[in-house]
């Protein structure tokens, strides 16, 4: 009964994601262009950065998907470890590359930037210091997920590890807040926004099109794993038929 | 069903012991992750002497002086509450300039101002075209 259950639950998953995958994947990408190209040729410079203002219609979607893509492994891991859903873990594992990419990009983004506009690359700041950290908790998931899969096993630790990750986010988020850092503080708010609207607006394209896009990749990646897995299954199957058969 | 209720307690009650430590470290941290120190905290804790720090605030406005050698210049920190006057040496980043943020890397001398051997401007959280901070800027000296 039980295996009858985790099987339907991947079943209906699969009927779900195989239609939403291109459209996501395709509506993010028109998404950006459009973001991209108003963030490129129709915004006006701002007053004091000049043109480098423009880098942020990339930096912000990849901060807001690094520190995203963590929320999502914490949920996952959160209900893998309570409810045990067979779903959960392969979710977190398809978010895992993705989002290091995303942290990574954001990082890099926001060196360039700061090159011109700070003076400088890379300062000890809390802002910075702790999306480095959460890059490398990335790369620890992965690692883990790793480890955990050469011993057999059942993803329970990644999962604790998963859900332990997520004091970051709140960390990276108010470190502006906490600290005076060189990093400035929250631009944009639910209600109301520093940037002004005719520099902001581009930023709505490329946020929703990152989002729909990084999506699609989890998606894709769940099906992938999940394929694999049942590859697995079949191959093993077929040894042991051989093997009963010899 | 039991069990399930089990297991969310233990998450729940495991992430906030780890939420709580956290909370508890970085509290303890709060003026060690300071990335600079403000005229306003030097004011009220004493100088850091002897040891390399950064200072941070704004640039007071008409406090830049630049010197006829060409790469020094002398300036005023302020956070409103106290001000540090700074000297330094070198080449400043583009967005240096008056009434805007300034991180500055140096040390205290023991008469309480400033030397600096490297400077960062720190930028606002606000962007605007030029236009409207053109706008800004004259109503502002319109009511001065």
């Amino acid at each position: 009964m039980a295996s009858l259950h985790t099987l339907a639950n991947p079943a209906r998953f699969l009927k779900l994601a195989r239609p939403l995958t291109p459209p996501l994947f395709w509506a993010g990408v028109l998404l950006i262009a459009y973001g991209v190209w108003g963030g490129l040729a129709r915004t006006p410079p701002d007053y004091l950065q000049g043109e480098t203002v423009r880098i942020l219609y990339i930096h912000v979607p990849t901060a807001w998907l690094g520190m995203a893509g963590w929320s999502g492994i914490a949920v996952s891991s959160l209900t893998f470890l309570v409810w045990r859903h067979p779903l959960a873990m392969i979710a977190a594992r398809a978010i895992a590359l993705p989002g290091a990419a995303f942290a990574a990009l954001c990082l890099a983004t926001g060196s360039i930037w700061g090159r011109p506009t700070w003076g400088t690359w890379w300062q000890w700041d809390g802002r910075l210091t702790s999306m480095l950290l959460l890059f490398f908790v990335y790369l620890g998931f992965m690692a883990l997920l790793r480890a955990d899969d050469d011993r057999g096993g059942d993803g329970r630790i990644p999962a604790i590890y998963g859900l332990a990750g997520s004091v970051l986010l709140p960390i990276i988020r108010y470190s502006v807040v906490w600290w005076n850092t060189l990093h400035q503080g929250q631009s944009i708010g639910l209600t109301s926004s520093k940037i002004d609207a005719t520099i902001l607006w581009p930023l709505w394209f490329t946020l929703s099109g990152f989002t729909c896009f990084f999506a699609a990749i989890v998606l894709m990646r769940m099906r992938t794993i999940l394929a694999r897995t049942k590859a697995e299954a079949r191959m093993r199957r077929m040894a042991h038929v051989v093997e009963v058969g010899a | 069903m039991k069990a399930k209720h089990q297991r969310l307690t233990l998450v729940v009650l495991a992430l906030a012991a780890v939420g709580g430590a956290s909370v508890l470290a970085l509290s303890a941290l709060k003026d060690q992750a300071a990335f600079f120190y403000a005229p306003g905290d030097v004011k009220k804790d004493g100088l850091p002497l002897g040891r390399a720090v950064r200072l941070g605030g704004m640039v007071a406005d008409h406090s830049i002086q630049r010197l006829p050698d060409g790469v020094s210049m002398r300036f005023v920190v302020t956070d409103g509450v106290a001000t540090v006057p700074v000297a330094f040496k070198g080449i400043a980043p583009d967005l240096f300039r008056e009434k805007s943020g300034v991180v500055a890397e140096g040390s205290f001398n023991p008469d309480g101002s400033f030397t600096a051997t490297n400077l960062l401007a720190k930028h606002d959280e606000k962007y605007m075209p030029p236009e409207i901070a053109g706008k800004m800027h004259e109503t502002k000296t319109l009511k001065q």
